[in-house]
């Protein structure tokens, strides 16, 4: 503890967070124990011979012989019979389908709202060993989606959040915490001591680079995204199917590439590709069923609409998969994927564009001084509508980007107005979520006829920082 | 020729945000055959409401569009080459990042 709060000099604030990080600690401290009476219970001098290695891995076990003590010889242990009984009674999964998932090993990548329902159901389903990798930390904008993190776990790790859910669910399996972002430099190594990856990324670079990763060492890979209302779901590099390559060998621009912090995504819809990536994962790892190779599925919640077609086989021309590929491990670990698809391996950090000359914008705090001075102006946020509801700077006019160009002549009267109550010349300035759409529309009013117009610089996430604490953020 | 397009995964926001589209094209004078070549370019001038760039690249669709016809991969009927039928349903779809 620190010691402002020691000494009673701590805001509520402060104290609140601290409060959060004791439940946060004392959860993860119920977790362990929980864990370790669980292993007290099931202890016998069998599983004493197989005390499991602390490393962060999923070490193959010697041929013939069986992991963790989850399995015995011949088949599975009365508590492991009890507690996956309803698999058991499954015809078409039964006694060798559990087996096979005891023996497995699956990597998530991703802790997020994909990967929440992944990892939850691979660790209660008995998947012998789930390994998780994320940087992240957990925010409370993810909570409505990302149903594996709770409260307790905002501001921590994702992966020491979700592993921490994952114990308390299922404590007889062995779950890895990779606390580190997959990047071309750790992903061989890491990689490789799973048998199957899940694909639960954001971002357009990590999905071509685990696509390559995949090619390399031979792993099928279970493809998952969601955006807004429809999710897209596929298994490749599988039974000869195609790799992410084969598909999209070149990259979309990065206009056409929408993220969720901006456009949105309704909580259940990464659950539902999740829970299915999840039972596809499962098909992969035990050879039950058949599995969406060669297949692609296409969600639309709105509709209720669930599609799915038959995609293209391998490419023989693909530069990773195909006949003549020459993709070696030095040539994926040193390829620039943020370069090759001109976006960042992250979904949180958002592009600042610089397009208009510096006196053409205005601080948020300059902006709040001639506010305050009831400098006669107009302030036009040029946000869409909906977001324009969440919240906005009192007296700014909405006017969405996509059709300001129709409304010059809104801004003209609006101008006017400004200018007659106060007998003086009013000005013109611009806002949106971040400061790069405000740019955009400065640099078309600027030559359409409203030259003095300025933009502020950050927009209202700089007026939320600088200028009212109290704005809400979204 | 009577067809069913529908745009997904972003796309639909190209032409006023409306999904599925009951369309009627013709083939162009002189041909009795519509290819998706054609189709392409006449999606491009009549349902494009903006940005067509990020619908079309040169005279295919761009990178990370998907075109599935009567719910198969276009790659596998001739892309740009297919020959449409009365009927068909033809669905563009932009692949999909997030999670």
């Amino acid at each position: 503890m620190d010691a402002g709060i020691m000494n009673g000099g701590a805001s509520s604030d402060d104290i609140l967070r601290e409060i959060e990080r004791l439940e946060g600690e004392k959860m993860e401290i119920e977790n362990r124990i929980h864990l370790l009476q669980a292993q007290l219970n099931s202890k016998t001098a069998l599983d004493a011979s197989r005390k499991e290695d602390e490393t962060a891995s999923c070490p193959k076990p010697p041929a013939n012989s069986f992991r963790n003590g989850d399995v015995s010889g011949e088949g599975l242990r009365a508590d492991m019979i009890y507690r996956y009984s309803r698999h058991l009674l499954l015809p078409d999964f039964g006694v060798e389908g559990q087996l096979k998932l005891l023996k497995s090993s699956v990597l998530v990548v991703g802790a997020g709202g994909l990967g929440s329902p992944v990892a939850l159901y691979l660790a209660s389903c008995g998947v012998g060993c789930l390994g998780i990798v994320d940087d992240d930390m957990v925010e409370l904008n993810n909570l409505h989606r990302q149903i594996i993190h709770v409260e307790a776990y905002v501001g921590k790790s994702k992966v020491k959040s979700a592993a921490a859910a994952c114990r308390a669910v299922n404590s007889s399996i062995k779950l890895v915490e990779h606390q580190e972002a997959l990047q071309a430099a750790n992903a061989l190594d890491i990689v490789s001591k799973y048998d199957v990856v899940v694909d639960a990324t954001d971002n357009l670079p990590s999905r071509y680079m685990i696509s390559d990763c995949c090619v390399l060492l031979g792993k099928p890979l279970i493809s998952g995204a969601a955006l807004g209302l429809e999710g897209q779901l596929t298994v490749y590099h599988h039974n000869g199917g195609p790799c992410y390559r084969c598909l999209f060998p070149t990259p979309p621009p990065t206009a056409a590439c929408q993220r969720c912090s901006d456009s949105g995504v309704l909580g259940v819809v990464p659950g539902v590709i999740g829970c299915l990536q999840a039972l596809e994962a499962i098909k992969v790892a035990t050879a039950v069923g058949e599995p969406l190779s060669g297949r692609m599925l296409l969600f639309d919640a709105l509709s209720s609409r669930i599609r799915i077609f038959k995609m293209r086989g391998r490419s023989s021309h693909c530069v990773v998969c195909g006949e003549n590929a020459v993709f070696t491990q030095q040539n994926f670990q040193n390829f620039d994927y943020g370069c090759f698809t001109q976006s960042p391996m992250s979904d949180r950090s958002s592009p600042k564009l610089n397009l208009v000359p510096e006196s053409a914008r205005i601080s948020s705090k300059d902006y709040k001084e001639l506010f305050d001075k009831r400098e006669p102006h107009v302030l036009v946020d040029v946000r869409p509508a909906h977001h324009f509801k969440i919240a906005a700077i009192p007296g700014s006019v909405n006017i969405p980007l996509s059709i300001l160009e129709g409304k010059l002549s809104t801004i003209d009267l609006a101008l006017e107005e400004a200018g007659q109550v106060s007998g003086k010349h009013a000005s013109l300035y611009v806002v949106c979520r971040r400061g790069n759409d405000s740019q955009r529309a400065v640099q078309y009013l600027n030559s359409n006829g409203f030259p003095w117009a300025k933009d502020i610089i950050g927009g209202l996430e700089s007026w939320a920082q600088d200028v009212d604490r109290t704005f809400p953020i979204y | 020729m009577r067809l069913t397009l529908e745009f997904g995964g972003g796309l639909d926001l190209l032409c006023n945000s409306v999904k599925i589209h009951h369309v009627d094209v013709d083939p162009k004078t002189g041909e009795d055959k519509l290819s998706m070549r054609d189709l392409l370019s006449w999606i491009k001038s009549n349902l494009i409401k903006e940005r067509p760039e990020m619908f079309v690249k040169g005279d295919s669709v761009r990178p990370g569009v998907l075109v599935l016809i009567n719910d198969c991969d276009w790659e596998l009927c001739g892309s740009l080459d297919a020959v449409l039928e009365e009927k068909d349903m033809v669905v563009f779809i932009s692949t999909l990042h997030g999670g």
